[in-house]
């Protein structure tokens, strides 16, 4: 195989996991806070899909799409979590439970609203080229990904390690009946952070849905792809997930390229031998 | 108490034994797919509701055990006995493989892990062409003749099933009544005072997660025979998701709950069916509706009213 392959399929795996980074740090930040699996989570991302294409297809542009989805998802999400979540505090499962039954008429409703034929969003003409870089062309909508995970997971960890709202969210996922002890209002905090997450994971939707298109089942498609980033990296971790994210997005890469017809084996295989070494993932904590 | 169940489970075996004539051939096959999902529903209540361990991939064990009978069945003409010693087998390697990795993990992150894999054995369905015919599926696969027993009518097809649900019903009762069973139910209250009494806690859950990788398998044959079809959606994570909601909605740790949930959940799934393509959205609001009014399922529910 020629250099070009290794250094190509490199970069997609950097693409991707780029995309996944943005899905999984909202689902780990929800986790560490609330201690919530949230099973529709990989509904956030096809419905923020399907909201950006129908912003773009309205008012062709692409930066409003991004907000209307964001923001839309956003407040769906913290109507979930105000409504129904709060209701079941420290039941585990009955939460879980609950987010696959919006999952599930998430997935319907899609299929009820934009029907069931795949779409690609159309991307603006500044990020649909591509670049030359010695010999080797990469798109820019790819890079672009990068770009915005890149900006994304620094905004994170600036708001986490650097700000008052960081400090106290830090200290929910450290112990959060503590941190309602000594004055923080950790369900409101969880209202925020839970919107935060829901909004990540829309972003990463309606950019996804300029290099993957948005079809019905792609919610319970990525979903399985986000737990394995964060059963990787460890719930909760911010570290954890943009390791995990990339570690993934590689390995799914490779693995569809070189053994298409095995393809999810290549994602089970060191997910089984990072358990088999330390269970609560490489930057997770027990 | 074992005395009045044993008489309550032949009562209820009996009366659909003898209902079974009586009924027209559409309730009849409805009633046989309740008996496969209520066996599927059970394995996952000795893991969800014995030993306090949710799986969201039971659908992989069934799955496997059905493709292996679909492939056995159709391209090498095999025979009742050796198709289902094949799934089951199957069912049970796979959960004896796929143990080992998620009894590491608790709670919430059992929970993903088993989802996780279960979406491995769907990708293989659904990737690996050459062997499963991907989207497609594995088409025509012929009822058991056996000398003169064909159980390609509905009503043979009923009996073979129910024989098989009271047996797997019989055999978990008393699974869950014996030593290991209360080990089992010692670990779901209190995984380290268990460990502490001595109990070979990882052991246990072990053993627990392959018996219901097993009885998930031959819920997978009979599946395999009855439906005649074998494709991804039998494994996909909407399967697991039915296997879930079947147990939470009967009652878990219950055993005859989940079988009720199934039926509920069945009976509710072609009714639907003829008025209206929505099924998924009437599944989640059940899910919700369970959860917000029914934590304890249609048996909790039960008892409470008796008290």
């Amino acid at each position: 195989m020629r250099p070009d392959f290794w250094i190509v399929q490199t970069f997609n795996g950097l693409s991707y996991g780029a995309l996944l980074f943005l899905l999984a740090s909202g689902l780990s930040l929800i986790f560490g806070v609330m201690r919530i699996v949230n099973m529709a989570h990989g509904s956030y991302f096809m419905l923020g899909g399907y909201l950006g294409l129908t912003v773009i297809l309205r008012t062709r542009s692409f930066a409003m799409s991004v907000v209307a989805a964001t923001v839309a998802i956003a407040l769906i999400g913290m109507a979930m979590e105000r409504y129904f979540l709060q209701r079941l505090r420290g039941q585990d499962l009955g939460q879980v439970l609950m987010t696959i039954g919006f999952a599930l008429i998430f997935q319907d409703l899609a299929l009820l609203l934009w029907g069931g034929d795949p779409y690609s969003l159309p991307v603006p003409a500044a990020l649909s080229g591509s670049a030359r870089l010695g010999g080797i062309v990469f798109p820019i909508y790819r890079v672009f990904i990068v770009g915005v995970a890149v900006a994304v997971g620094l905004g994170l960890w600036l708001l986490l390690d650097r700000t008052r709202a960081g400090a106290m969210i830090r200290a929910a996922v450290d112990d959060g009946e503590m941190a309602q002890g000594v004055g923080i209002n950790v369900p409101r905090l969880s209202l925020a952070v839970f919107g935060l997450g829901s909004a990540l994971a829309a972003l990463g939707g309606v950019i996804g849905a300029g290099f993957l298109g948005v079809y019905p089942g792609a919610d319970f498609e990525v979903l399985p792809y986000a737990f394995v980033v964060v059963i990787v990296g460890g719930l909760g971790s911010l570290p954890g997930a943009m390791v995990g994210s990339l570690l993934v997005g590689l390995l799914d890469n490779f693995g569809k390229a070189l053994f298409p017809e095995l393809a999810y084996f290549t994602l089970f295989a060191p997910m089984a031998l990072i358990l088999a070494i330390r269970p609560t993932g490489l930057f997770g904590r027990a | 108490m074992i005395g009045r169940r044993a008489a309550l489970a032949a009562a209820v075996v009996g009366g659909l034994a003898v209902l079974g004539p009586l009924l027209p051939a559409y309730p009849l096959t409805l009633i046989t797919q309740a008996l496969i999902f209520g066996i599927l529903a059970m394995s996952l209540d000795v893991l969800l509701g014995y030993t306090g361990l949710p799986s969201l991939g039971q659908a992989a064990y069934f799955g496997v055990a059905a493709y292996a009978v679909a492939l056995l069945a159709t391209e090498r003409q095999v025979g009742l006995v050796g198709c289902a010693a094949a799934g089951i087998g199957l069912a049970a390697v796979t959960a004896a493989v796929f143990g080992v990795v998620a009894i590491r993990a608790r709670g919430t992150y059992f929970l993903m892990i088993t989802l996780a894999l279960g979406m491995v054995m769907w990708g293989l369905a659904f990737r690996w062409v050459s062997l499963t015919k991907g989207d497609n599926g594995i088409a025509g696969v012929p009822r058991p003749e056996m000398g003169a027993l064909s159980l390609n009518a509905p009503l043979p097809f009923f009996y073979f099933t129910l024989v098989a649900a009271a047996l797997s019903w019989a055999l978990l009762g008393l699974l869950v009544i014996s030593p290991f069973g209360l080990g089992l139910k010692g670990i779901r209250g209190s995984e380290s005072r268990m460990a502490a009494l001595g109990y070979n806690v990882w052991l246990h859950k072990y053993l627990a997660f392959v018996i219901a990788g097993v009885f998930a398998g031959l819920a997978g044959v009979l599946w395999a025979y009855y439906n005649g079809f074998v494709g991804p959606t039998d494994v996909q994570l909407v399967t697991s998701v039915e296997a879930l909601l079947m147990t939470a909605l009967g009652g878990p740790g219950t055993l005859i709950g989940p079988v009720l949930g199934a039926g509920v959940i069945v009976f509710l799934k072609n009714f639907v069916s003829v008025y209206t393509k929505r099924w998924l959205l009437i599944l989640g609001a059940v899910y919700i509706g369970v959860i917000l009014f029914a934590p304890h399922g249609i048996v909790g529910a039960l008892r409470r009213a008796r008290r």
